[in-house]
């Protein structure tokens, strides 16, 4: 349609409505816009992430926290669980994520730029030297852990093998809480309403989920060990008082993206998964069922956050209102 | 295109160097080539000109055309856009893409007002906002509007020279703002703050310019702008994927030119100039309007909030969220303490859990 033809479009459908549906158009009684804002376009901008985030956000978080499950097996001489855990963790925290995040560059050549500078006041540089450092460690432990399991080497080698496994699980597990919090902070301290207004809850809950993903994982894979069992209800315990925290602590129109839309039903269907649903499933002794549930719920709810975000930037209400609420204004 | 926008501006290294200020004078050495404009800088000021009580219409005396040396003195400059003289000609948007070689908007009618550009983004690095409201524009006489209120009513008195009977005389204020919208160069900027691989940098003149060649287009300094200014450029545009925005003409500066936006607003409505000599500027001209019916004139330069003063502020009518400008603008790494005091809370509970699990249930 040529654009002349458009302009008499709408100015015939203004005559005859009175009101012209589309973006930012609005001439209800006049010429005066009566939409919030500039004819309601955006003050601040959406983010521009596509899938591959949210989904490193839900494998990087699991990653993350099977090498702290590895730890806590390799301690208590657990040694397939161990090898299981830091298996999937390097697969999925040094392969996929890195992949993940590559893929979604903008000019993916450049990513090795993401390491030019150390900076500790913004949360992608720590990110991705988080990311670095874990699949730093994972990598090597898990060599040294296969080497020293199958005694590929005798006597003080094999013994150097299990110091160095020790030592890079630990690594692995430091770097691995990390890598699956941090994320909450990355989306938390930014310019989008509905994100800076959950920054406590959003590491809380990364993490937490990362946790509740990697216990259920190795639970479905046949570890079926009262520790996992406890680590699961641990994190559906969490999520639902996370649900609990959500449902109460609404900002009105400053954070609706949480609560209506369709991103206000991913982020609740995906809390309801891996909280009270796990859970109760959990307490039924219905492990595989809550695993699974735990899992969808994990990964439903980091598509629900990226969706609110999106939302939420697009909305300049939503900027108005949580400047006019309590919560933004600093205290000096 | 530069050529024709920037007139005394294609001269050579050594024709710069010989153009030297004097009580606010080019003196341009006319080398043979016959450029009227240059010639005219010669001219002795007219009397009128020396009392620049007003700031517009200050032509060659402006530091919108003038040469200068910001970039090599470290010098903090800046923008001041004043809407009350802004015609809505759009010349700053099409001097910037000019310039900067920035891609088209899209060619689409918004149906809001004269805007078809929308919004600032990664291709959008000027934009100028036609905002109607209604209200009185200062001093402004306003009478009846609508169609309603102009139907002739029986029995009024009818006017003696149209035979017409008068409108029905209703407040009815109508007011038209013009406002060029562009990067605010953040003095305390959340896209630089953000970005990890230290694409955007702090220039000597204070402004906030991202290095195309080293972004990697993350996107995280989208999210980061309180302003909404800053964006990845999609494909398929040329060098799409790298994060874009206002460059503060940074390339024209270094060569003492003034940005292209500033030099060809006709009505001087986009000033550029040093930082603090803009600020007093922007201080006189609101109790000018202010003196003169405008009552609502404000500037908006968000120095209490964490960014600290923004180096192109603007002045303007009514409410900053008119504009879509944030009252309260925040730089997002006021909430890191909260957000990775949250995390590392996490990360330690998740740990003893985990640890805790094993100890005692294996």
């Amino acid at each position: 349609m040529t654009s002349e033809k458009r302009l008499d479009e709408l100015r015939e459908q203004a005559w005859k409505d009175g009101v012209v549906a589309g973006k930012g158009v609005d001439v209800a009684g006049g010429p005066i816009p009566r939409k919030p804002g500039y004819y309601a376009q955006p003050v601040v901008k959406p983010p521009v992430w596509t899938w591959e985030i949210p989904l490193y956000f839900f494998l990087g978080g699991m990653a993350g926290m099977l090498a702290v499950i590895a730890l806590g097996a390799a301690m208590f001489h657990l040694v397939e669980l161990a090898r299981g855990a830091m298996w999937i963790a390097a697969i999925a925290g040094a392969i996929l994520s890195p992949l993940l995040l590559i893929m979604d560059l903008g000019r993916p050549h450049l990513f090795l730029n993401m390491l030019r500078v150390f900076k500790q006041r913004s949360a992608m540089s720590m990110g991705a030297w988080i990311l670095s450092a874990f699949g730093a460690c994972v990598v090597p432990g898990l060599i040294a852990l296969e080497l020293h399991t199958h005694h590929i080497f005798a006597g003080t080698l094999d013994q150097l093998l299990r110091l160095a496994a020790g030592l890079f699980t630990f690594g692995s597990a430091i770097f691995g809480t990390l890598l699956a919090t941090y994320t909450g902070v990355l989306i938390g301290a930014t310019a989008i309403p509905a994100w800076f207004l959950h920054r406590t809850l959003l590491p809380i809950h990364f993490g937490t989920a990362g946790l509740g993903c990697a216990a259920g994982l190795l639970e479905l894979l046949g570890h079926r060990i009262p520790a996992l069992n406890f680590i699961g209800f641990y994190a559906a315990a969490v999520e639902s008082a996370l649900l609990i925290w959500l449902t109460v602590d609404k900002h009105g129109a400053a954070d609706r993206a949480i609560h209506e839309h369709g991103s206000g039903w991913l982020i609740r269907i995906g809390e309801i998964l891996n909280g009270p649903l796990a859970l109760v499933l959990r307490f039924f002794g219905l492990v595989p069922f809550a695993a699974v549930s735990f899992l969808i719920g994990a990964l439903v709810s980091r598509f629900g956050w990226i969706a609110a975000g999106k939302i939420s930037g697009s909305d300049p209400e939503s900027v108005f209102a949580a400047e006019r609420s309590s919560v933004t204004t600093p205290r000096r | 295109m530069s050529a024709s926008m920037a007139n005394p501006e294609k001269s050579t290294a050594d024709e710069r160097r010989s153009s030297r200020w004097s009580d606010g004078v080019l003196e341009c050495r006319n080398d043979g080539t016959s450029d009227i404009s240059c010639r005219r800088f010669h001219l002795p000021l007219a009397p009128s000109l020396q009392y620049s009580d007003v700031m517009i219409g200050e032509g060659i005396q402006s530091t919108n055309q003038r040469k200068h040396s910001y970039v090599q003195d470290h010098l903090e400059v800046g923008f001041f856009t004043d809407p009350s003289v802004c015609i809505g000609c759009k010349a700053c948007e099409v001097a910037c893409k000019e310039w900067n070689n920035v891609p088209d908007d899209g060619f689409i009618w918004s149906g809001n007002s004269y805007d078809n550009t929308g919004h600032l983004g990664a291709s959008t690095w000027r934009h100028v906002m036609f905002v109607e409201q209604d209200r009185r524009k200062g001093n402004q006489i306003t009478g009846p509007m609508g169609l309603v209120s102009q139907k002739p009513e029986v029995g009024d008195q009818k006017s003696d020279l149209t035979g017409v009977a008068p409108a029905k005389v209703e407040d009815d204020p109508f007011r038209w703002i013009f406002l060029s919208d562009v990067c605010k160069h953040c003095e305390e900027a959340g896209c630089l703050e953000a970005c990890p691989t230290g694409s955007i940098v702090r220039t000597e003149v204070g402004s906030v310019l991202v290095q195309n060649d080293v972004c990697n287009g993350c996107g995280y300094c989208v999210v980061s702008c309180p302003f909404g200014v800053i964006d990845r450029r999609p494909k398929p545009l040329h060098d799409a994927g790298g994060a874009f925005k206002c460059t503060f003409c940074y390339d024209r500066q270094k060569s003492g030119l003034v940005p292209a936006c500033a030099k060809v607003c006709p009505t001087e409505s986009i000033v550029f100039g040093r930082l603090d000599d803009l600020r007093a500027r922007g201080a006189q001209r609101l109790q000018e309007l202010q003196q003169i019916g405008y009552d609502d004139a404000q500037l908006y330069d968000p120095t209490e909030t964490s960014v600290r003063g923004i180096h192109a502020f603007f002045l303007i009518l009514g409410e900053p969220e008119a504009y879509g400008l944030p009252s309260k603008p925040q730089i997002p790494t006021i909430y890191l303490k909260s957000a990775w005091t949250a995390a590392f809370a996490t990360a330690i509970a998740s740990l003893i859990a985990t640890v805790a699990a094993f100890a005692f249930l294996s």
